[in-house]
């Protein structure tokens, strides 16, 4: 334990000092630490999963806590959480169907209701996936009553662990850890991964001779570019320079170097050229799940100019990028206030900010956000790992990773 | 408008110049020979000149210094720049000039129409003193124009340049004794005062010394007169001082190709006043503006290439989208062109300062590099003479347009620099034919100084009274870029006590905000500074957008620096309204949808570096990569539905009115 809380609270300061940024790769350590937070916890005979959940929990609060505008890190603690539960679902299942195989749609839910104190629609279809049974309009429409009345009985859950059998419980209880760690294996690398997936689709949606808009450098909107190009399309692409971080320039020498045509322009330009371009790929920090997209900033210009010509706005977003949390005044609440030495030279402007020393109240603001927020409307598609999907289908798609108890990761210990 | 003025107020002038007729008898060296009823008719049978005559300005600030206004004026239609060869008066010229007034007015036919001359005899002396500018020899000339034609005056200016570089005995003709003399003896004291670099201490001793010998009436008035002048002119100047060096240096050479200005200018008065007719014809077809120059063009570009005194050599990595638009290595051509300085014969020395300012990107701001351009020309026209066998009209539009040319080659015109040299142009076309060289140089230099007063200082004070109005109590206001007009009134409204709160917005790769957050923090403003961005995050908090603009065109477009519309975009989308702040006099009739067609490229360079960050550094060897273009726009096109109001010297407006100002408004009235 002590290893794993030096590890935590190592990776907490990073956060917090902000030495590791951009979604990805906070993404895959936030992973991996929770990996090595699973395999060192001591589990129960009882309510192994429950004690899973207590521990993930622990530690996601305080790394959500460490950089809360890096949305990642609460995702990745919600899909292991999520992995917890339907590994532990999966094998109460397969439990009880080993154990009768002729069992009811009703004692199935049974025994779910006791290894899971809170149970979902979305619990049960996989559950059902996982039996290798179709979920069917019957037991659908049979589980309604059952899901509804779930939190109800999830507080007198704990009460029917001794129904279950004992030897089943240890056999399972080895096997839960083992599976969920195994499939923290599966996110992580989904994570490594999910450039080549997205990259995969770029021929579908990149045509001969295109003109493609991008703001700043994404790793995502590198390898999609660079995977149609290797397939033989020819097209040019914009690169606004995206100040004050300039990555812009980055993503220009890369695509260069892999024989793109690329111009830059300035971020001013977008307005006068967008009017020229087919399409807009940028990437994105975090989707949110109302479809609106925490971008890097300058990007709620660039959709408003796509929106205006009529040009595509495609988001590329790995799926650790999906956040559950629906945003509400995310420009402000999501955002991060960066140092103003990246717009303006102290030195220069020393004598400007001594003006205010006087009057208490300093004449000179220096405004340096991180992120812009894109609303839904501006977006035309989403291109994640598992295909393109429209804003309004990232609700959708947040049930098949989260758990709708999982949402509200950092709260729970306060009750 | 002079002309006009002219025919109507010649009974108004006409005590007037009686009075003074007693006094000076040098009139006479003003009558043309021409026919008086041909003068006249040709002054009748112009309607445009009388529209024109409707509409009466102020007068121009300096010439009130010079007399009453309306006695420069009278005297325009009866002159004729070329009508006596100065040979002749030269020759007259020998004992004294008392003898040659005498002598003159024998010889010449003295219709009753010189005696308006006389009023504005002393007019000359104050608005014109255009030799003054360079060398400081033209007190000498001054009092000596007072008793000769305006052409000769010049001639003799260029005659004594000439003798400072040693060539005045070839070049001057006969007679002239006195004068060459006086000036041989001033020259060694010219050249050295010169080498310490006091212009005005030369003008000063040239004059006191000169005057004696000329005249001795009004000598304490004149005086005076000059004084104030070169005071007004020192004061003018004073911003542009540095270049003096360089001036002087090439005024030495400039005239030479002026030469044969003066050696016969025998009559041509006859093609003279057809010439005027075409000119005007010529000036109707000039209200379509030309069209612009296609760098996509090869024959063309090839053919302006032959022509250009910048040579500039073409980027490599160019944008495929904007073939159609010039864009040259930076920084190239500029030791070329100071090389070049002493060669550049037919480029008035003032021209080319400004030139190269444009080309070094020293002068920004669309105001600014218009009044430079502006006052420019008014150096060389000062400096200007008619060539023999040419009239004024055509050989000066003709000079004009090398100088256009020439800065263009240096940067692409902006839209109001186009404007103000239409307006000059035009003045030029519908100089009166029978004006002499030296009134028609006055006129024209009186013209610019009023364009420049009143289209771009009185506007500018008229937009930020407008423009306060909208201020109040509690706003935010964001600006983008650097604008003089939105400066102005910022910096007026926080004078009048009003609370309010900037964001200046700003883009790489000029930082123009930051010359503007400077100037508004030092006057105790209180500011935000963020980048262009950063917008959307700054927007939700900003009641009102202030926007300068390069040019507002006929469609309601605003053409104004890279960056506006997306300002203005953002603003519309947060429901902010935005007002653009425009001169009347950059309202153009073209019309543009895209910031593609028509656009200036800037150095791309400047994009791969970035000012104080030497951590970006990613695209220094960009031109060597062959798919690698850098674009730096320098304009952009914002629709005309993101604009709220245009605040305007005609008032405030919607984008719809731009194109019923230009109607209304346009021609003679917009550019005065």
């Amino acid at each position: 334990m002590p290893d794993v809380h030096s590890l935590v609270n190592e990776f907490t300061i990073k956060l917090k000092k902000r030495k590791i940024e951009g979604s990805k790769t906070t993404a895959k350590q936030t992973a991996e630490l929770l990996r090595s937070v699973i395999s060192q916890q001591r589990i129960p005979h009882t309510n192994q999963a429950a004690a899973l959940i207590d521990a993930v929990k622990a530690v996601g609060e305080q790394l959500i806590a460490a950089n809360p505008v890096e949305l990642a890190v609460g995702n990745i603690v919600r899909r292991v959480l999520h992995i917890i539960r339907e590994e532990d679902l999966s094998l109460a299942t397969a439990a009880i169907g080993g154990l009768s195989l002729s069992a009811a749609s009703d004692d199935e839910d049974d025994a779910e209701q006791d290894d899971h104190p809170v149970l979902s629609a979305a619990a049960v279809a996989a559950a059902a996936r996982s039996t290798l049974r179709p979920p069917s309009l019957q037991t659908l429409l049979e589980d309604v009553p059952y899901s509804a009345a779930v939190p109800h009985n999830s507080s007198s859950g704990g009460d029917s662990e001794g129904k279950s059998k004992s030897a089943d419980k240890s056999s399972r209880s080895r096997k839960l850890k083992h599976n969920v760690i195994e499939a923290v294996n599966e996110l992580i690398s989904d994570i490594a991964t999910c450039h080549e997936q997205i990259a995969e689709q770029a021929v579908e949606h990149i045509h001969q001779n295109e003109v493609i808009l991008t703001l700043g450098s994404s790793r995502t909107v590198m390898e999609f570019l660079c995977a149609a190009k290797e397939k033989k399309r020819s097209f040019r692409v914009f690169v606004a320079e995206g100040a004050p971080r300039y990555q812009g320039h980055v993503l220009a020498k890369e695509l260069v170097a892999r024989g793109l045509q690329t111009t830059v322009i300035t971020d001013s330009a977008v307005f006068a050229m967008i009017s020229r371009v087919n399409m807009v790929i940028v990437g994105a920090h975090a989707v949110m799940a109302n479809g609106g997209v925490i971008a890097p900033v300058g990007l709620n210009m660039v959709a408003l100019a796509a929106q205006r010509h009529s040009v595509p706005f495609v988001v590329l977003a790995g799926i650790h990028k999906l956040c559950p949390l629906y945003p509400h005044n995310p420009e402000v609440l999501l955002n991060e206030l960066k140092s103003p030495s990246e717009l303006l030279d102290f030195g220069e402007f020393s004598d400007c900010m001594d003006f205010g020393s006087g009057s208490g109240s300093p004449l000179l603001h220096v405004v340096n956000p991180a992120f812009d927020y894109v609303p839904p409307k501006l977006v035309s598609l989403f291109i994640t790992d598992t295909g393109g999907h429209n804003p309004s289908y990232m609700y959708r798609l947040i049930t098949d990773y989260y758990s709708a108890d999982d949402m509200v990761v950092q709260r729970r210990p306060a009750f | 408008m002079n002309k006009y003025l002219s025919s109507h107020s010649i009974s108004s002038t006409l005590p007037n110049s009686l009075q003074l007729l007693c006094c000076s008898i040098q009139f006479e060296a003003v009558i043309s020979p021409l026919p008086m009823d041909s003068r006249r008719n040709s002054r009748l049978i112009d309607p445009k000149m009388r529209r024109v005559g409707f509409f009466t300005p102020p007068p121009p600030p300096d010439r009130t210094q010079s007399g009453p206004p309306d006695s420069i004026s009278p005297t325009d239609n009866w002159l004729s720049p070329v009508m006596i060869p100065p040979p002749r008066h030269a020759s007259d010229n020998l004992s004294s000039t008392l003898a040659l007034h005498s002598s003159r007015a024998v010889g010449m036919p003295v219709p009753p129409s010189a005696l308006r001359r006389s009023s504005t005899e002393n007019v000359p002396v104050g608005s014109y003193n255009p030799s003054e500018s360079l060398l400081g020899t033209s007190p000498v000339l001054s009092p000596s124009s007072n008793m000769m034609d305006g052409a000769f005056s010049e001639d003799s200016a260029n005659w004594i340049r000439r003798s400072n570089s040693g060539k005045f005995a070839s070049s001057f003709p006969t007679g002239g004794l006195d004068l060459t003399a006086d000036s041989e003896a001033k020259k060694a004291q010219g050249v050295s005062e010169k080498g310490e670099g006091t212009v005005v201490g030369v003008a000063n001793d040239l004059s006191s010394s000169s005057k004696p010998q000329k005249e001795k009436t009004s000598k304490a008035t004149r005086r005076a007169l000059q004084e104030s002048q070169r005071a007004a002119k020192a004061a003018a100047k004073g911003g542009v001082a540095p270049a003096h060096e360089q001036q002087r240096g090439k005024a030495v050479k400039q005239p030479s190709q002026k030469k044969d200005g003066f050696l016969a200018t025998s009559s041509i008065a006859a093609s003279e006043k057809k010439g005027g007719d075409r000119s005007q014809e010529k000036d109707r077809k000039k209200d379509m503006p030309p069209p612009r120059m296609q760098f996509d063009d090869k024959s063309r570009v090839e053919k302006a290439k032959r022509r250009a005194v910048v040579k500039q050599t073409e980027v490599r990595n160019r944008v495929e989208l904007f073939r159609h638009l010039p864009q040259y290595e930076h920084g190239t051509q500029l030791p070329e062109l100071e090389l070049k300085f002493f060669q550049l014969d037919p480029m008035h020395p003032a021209v080319y300062k400004v030139g190269i300012q444009y080309l070094a990107g020293d002068m920004l701001g669309g105001n600014s590099r218009c009044i430079a351009m502006l006052q420019a020309f008014q150096e060389a026209i000062k400096d200007y003479s008619t060539p023999p066998e040419k009239t004024l009209t055509r050989d000066l539009t003709a000079k004009i347009n090398s100088f256009v040319s020439f800065l263009i080659e240096c940067r692409p015109l902006s839209i109001s620099m186009g404007n103000a040299i239409r307006f000059l142009k035009a003045r030029i076309a519908k100089l009166p034919i029978t004006l002499a060289e030296s009134e028609a140089k006055t006129s024209l230099c009186s013209d610019i100084d009023r364009f420049i007063n009143e289209k771009i200082v009185v506007a500018d004070n008229v937009i930020v009274r407008h423009a306060v109005t909208k201020i109040r109590d509690g706003d935010v206001l964001l600006t983008y870029g650097s604008s003089s007009v939105v400066e102005m009134i910022l910096l007026h409204a926080h004078e009048l006590g009003k609370k309010f709160r900037v964001v200046v917005v700003d883009s790489h790769p000029k930082l123009e905000g930051q010359a503007l957050l400077r100037k508004l923090v030092g006057k105790g403003l209180s500011c935000t500074y963020t980048h262009v961005n950063a917008v959307s995050y700054v927007m939700p908090e900003v009641t009102k957008v202030f926007l300068g603009a390069a040019s507002v065109l006929s469609n309601g477009t605003v053409y104004s620096r890279v960056g506006t519309a997306c300002v203005a975009m953002v603003a519309h989308a947060f429901h902010v309204p935005v007002l653009i702040c425009c001169e009347a006099y950059k309202f153009h009739e073209r019309v543009q949808l895209d910031s593609i067609c028509s656009n200036e490229l800037g150095d791309p360079d400047a994009i791969s570096k970035v000012s104080g960050r030497v951590d970006v550094n990613y695209l220094d060897n960009w031109a060597n990569k062959e798919n690698l273009q850098l674009l730096n726009l320098l304009y952009d096109a914002t629709p005309s539905d993101y604009i709220s109001m245009i605040i305007t010297d005609y008032g405030m407006v919607p984008p719809t009115s731009v194109a019923v100002i230009l109607r209304e408004y346009g021609g003679e009235h917009l550019w005065i």
